[in-house]
């Protein structure tokens, strides 16, 4: 794996879409009551065992995902992105992220943002685990593995 | 109307993650790597977001009932138990490879990388292993039920 490109801190940006995240999340709550967490949303939209069954927000909301990166540019805006281009690693890691949020029963936002917004124990639990694991991961790979 | 206002909720959270920089995943990738090129942003992404749902949440909740639903559904669970551990573990090893959760993998999509063409349909396999592994009961303690 190799070592990262430099990315530009950026508090402000970061700040305020971090806002829009939570407003999304208010806004799925209060016109919805359900927790926002892209994994369930996802699941549910897929109508998994033991998903919750009110597929046709669910499927907006995705495509509402979908959208925005194209609406951005076509608002002018650029959208940087650099996504690593090691396929069997990628693929490895699709299936770790969803096999892990449908057993963990959450993600980033399921337990990060929303979970922590409630107080949840369990989901404080869940973030610093899959944190720590985070941490952990890219250590090994870009400073163990990749420096051997 | 449910689809307009879930359409416009996905939106407003892509939004959020563009503009925030965590759609990126070598931006993310530098959040998780300490003793390197590390770029603390996305702390300011967790802070902004789980700050502004607090406050949200405790206004909505005021309301009786959602404006589009019958009634709020929370997470009852508590339990701090081994599908919660095991899954946040695998979730942080694969978040820690590919720079993605499943927000951005979506979010990423119209860009058309590859890396993104492949992550996208494993994370969806995997969330159909994971929720078979899961209703089959095979991480459950004896006993237990969830």
């Amino acid at each position: 794996m190799e070592i990262g490109i430099e990315t530009a801190f950026t508090p402000l940006a970061s700040l305020l879409g971090g806002v829009l995240i939570g407003l999304s999340a208010v806004m799925v709550m209060g016109l919805f009551g359900r927790i926002a967490g892209i994994a369930g949303i996802a699941q549910g939209a897929m109508a998994l065992s033991g998903a919750a069954k009110d597929r046709d927000w669910r499927w907006a909301f995705l495509a509402g995902l979908i959208v925005a990166p194209l609406a951005v540019m076509a608002g002018g805006g650029t959208v940087a992105q650099t996504v690593p281009d090691n396929l069997p690693g990628m693929a490895l890691a699709g299936l770790l992220v969803g096999t892990g949020t449908a057993l963990g029963s959450g993600c980033t936002s399921g337990h990060g943002v929303c979970g922590l917004a409630r107080l949840s124990g369990r989901s404080l639990a869940a973030v610093a685990t899959f944190m720590a694991a985070g941490f952990a991961t890219v250590f090994v790979l870009r400073h163990i593995w990749g420096a051997a | 109307m449910r689809v307009l206002w879930g359409f416009l909720s996905g939106l407003v959270f892509g939004l959020g993650l563009v503009i925030s920089g965590m759609a990126n995943p070598a931006k993310v990738l530098n959040f998780l790597d300490l003793t390197g090129t590390w770029d603390p942003s996305l702390a300011f992404v967790m802070g902004g977001a789980t700050l502004s749902a607090f406050v949200g949440y405790r206004l909505v909740w005021r309301r009786s009932a959602p404006v589009l639903d019958r009634a709020f559904d929370i997470p009852k669970t508590r339990a701090i138990d081994r599908p919660l551990l095991v899954g946040a573990t695998l979730f942080g090893i694969g978040w820690g490879i590919g720079g993605f959760c499943p927000g951005p993998a979506f979010t990423a999509l119209p860009l058309l990388a590859p890396g993104t063409l492949v992550f996208l349909p494993a994370m969806l396999a995997g969330l159909w292993l994971g929720a078979r592994i899961k209703t089959g009961g095979h991480l459950q303690a004896k006993g237990a039920t969830s």
